[in-house]
């Protein structure tokens, strides 16, 4: 137990840190006696968070933002696997295709939620297409640069025995865009969340968004704080099942040198 | 065809298994000028003989190597691999890379397999013989490993496995024992005579080791560069098998010394 605390400080430093910040949070507050709607303390947060968790009209809210979210992921990944296949494999739909792409990233996504709200109405429609297209770009652009990233050795190898195009592709190509695949799907799924929540911020009837904005409607500060840990949870939880299909299924990757998008 | 004339046939075809005449490669440069890559090439391989190529860096030897593996073309000229002219990769034909070139998703055995896999044959038929050619090479037990978890040296034996298991007669060698230490390396130059011993392929070895070439060959290619063409074929009276020893012999040294010429001659240091 001694050694492994000496050789990973940082089991130790993270709560430490973690506590000494809640404290100062809490001291200072009451202290300076800030408003509750202005800043509440952690305790009330805590106690916001424990009765959400009580609360069947929370978890709703919170599967609809879910499902939303995973749909958007879904359809995203899709598009981009299919998109991203064509780009790598064929020269001239690269050169056609690429600038209407990176004109189409250059445009501010956010901005395109009120449209897409005219479009596709208040429900959850119109989340499911903004989480795609917000996770939709930097899916594909792994995915891209991923199967472009083939070592040319390899693919010589496999020339040298015979290996047809799509043998290629399958045997070598495919494989090595796994890691940047994880790597697309591990910031994609945290901007299908993000996505998810700004449409319903633009406009829902439900959804963890809504719950946030109703809350702040009646000033009830702790609520949607409590709200913003529930999303960062998610995403934590996200990430977390990415990295384990990328163990299992890109377990050769050293992707230290793969930057997330 | 009466019986005598097809053995004079097959006697003809075996004393040029690897046949190369008036070969020439000239690559387009960006520029819009060309490099003469090769110019007339011409060499016969006996059936089972041990052939390498060396020469200074830009002779050509690597093209050479290439236009024999099918990958790439010829401008003109001839190269025919047992009997048939090159024009694609031959099923005929294995090859051992600079780098092992392990594909790091796949097993030891995974790798070995490959040329199984690509040109379709019996999975479960090869498989042994894919074990085999492991146990010959002292990889037995690490089939089931990763490339990650072996040594360079034994990397590159996989490496040679996976040349072998399609069991091609012909074994081209780009440089396999390059990235290797020295002991490894003399220590592979006798694993290579003994696995070709068992295998009885024809081997055509490129490589910049001119001490490598004589301790391995029957006959050397020398070749030099701008263009690359050939300037002598040596015949290595060396007796087999061949043991280390050899390499320190008066014999051996001649060759060397005769080789190491044509290297600074080109005024070129290796």
């Amino acid at each position: 137990m001694k050694e492994k605390l000496r050789n990973r400080p940082e089991i130790f430093l993270v709560p430490v840190v973690f506590i000494f910040v809640m404290w100062l949070w809490e001291t200072l507050i009451n202290r300076l006696e800030v408003k509750e709607t202005i800043l509440p303390t952690p305790s009330r947060i805590g106690e916001a968070l424990i009765m959400q968790f009580q609360n069947a009209y929370f978890w709703q809210n919170a599967w609809v933002t879910t499902k939303e979210a995973l749909y958007g992921f879904f359809f995203a990944t899709l598009f981009a696997i299919i998109v991203g296949t064509f780009v790598s494999q064929i020269k001239i739909v690269e050169k056609t295709v690429m600038p209407y792409l990176v004109g189409f990233q250059a445009i501010p996504k956010v901005a395109l939620a009120p449209i897409f709200i005219i479009w596709f109405g208040f429900g959850q429609t119109s989340k499911v297409v903004m989480a795609a297209t917000i996770a939709f770009f930097p899916i594909l652009i792994n995915i891209i640069e991923g199967l472009k990233s083939a070592d040319s050795d390899r693919i010589r190898m496999l020339r040298v025995f015979g290996a047809t195009r799509y043998q290629i592709f399958r045997k070598v190509q495919v494989p090595s865009a796994m890691p940047f695949f994880f790597a697309g799907l591990d910031v994609g799924i945290l901007l299908a969340i993000l996505g998810a929540v700004v449409g319903e911020f633009l406009g829902s009837q439900e959804g963890l968004g809504n719950m946030v904005l109703v809350s702040q409607y009646n000033f009830e500060t702790p609520t949607m704080f409590a709200i913003l840990i529930v999303l960062s949870l998610m995403g934590i939880f996200a990430h977390i099942i990415v990295r384990a299909f990328q163990k299992k299924f890109a377990f050769w990757a050293d992707n230290s040198h793969i930057v997330g998008t | 065809m009466t019986q005598d004339q097809s053995a004079i046939q097959d006697a003809s075809s075996e004393a040029s298994w690897i046949s190369v005449s008036g070969l020439h490669k000239i690559y387009k440069t960006r520029a819009g000028g060309s490099t003469h890559a090769l110019a007339d090439i011409n060499f016969k391989v006996r059936k089972g003989e041990f052939i390498s190529i060396v020469g200074p860096s830009g002779c050509g030897k690597t093209t050479l190597l290439n236009v024999l593996a099918g990958l790439i073309s010829k401008t003109e000229g001839s190269a025919q691999v047992a009997g048939q002219e090159v024009s694609k990769p031959l099923p005929e034909i294995g090859m051992v890379f600079q780098a092992p070139t392990l594909l790091p998703w796949r097993t030891i055995l995974g790798n070995v397999m490959i040329p199984v896999e690509i040109q379709k044959r019996d999975k479960k038929q090869y498989k042994q013989i894919a074990m085999d050619l492991l146990k010959l090479v002292g990889l037995d037990g690490f089939e089931d490993k990763y490339p990650n978890e072996l040594s360079g040296g034994m990397q590159q034996r996989a490496g040679i496995c996976r040349a072998l298991v399609h069991s091609p007669s012909v074994l081209l060698m780009d440089e396999p024992f390059g990235a290797l230490d020295a002991m490894t390396r003399e220590y592979m130059n006798l694993e290579l005579l003994r696995i070709w011993k068992e295998s009885n392929q024809t081997i055509a070895l490129v490589t910049h080791s001119i001490t490598e070439a004589v301790f391995l060959s029957d006959r050397v290619i020398v070749m030099s560069p701008r263009p690359g063409r050939i300037a002598e074929i040596i015949s290595i009276d060396l007796p087999r098998p061949r043991t280390l020893d050899m390499l320190t012999s008066d014999a051996a040294g001649a060759y060397v010394q005769r080789i190491r010429h044509y290297f600074s001659s080109s005024n070129v240091i290796e």
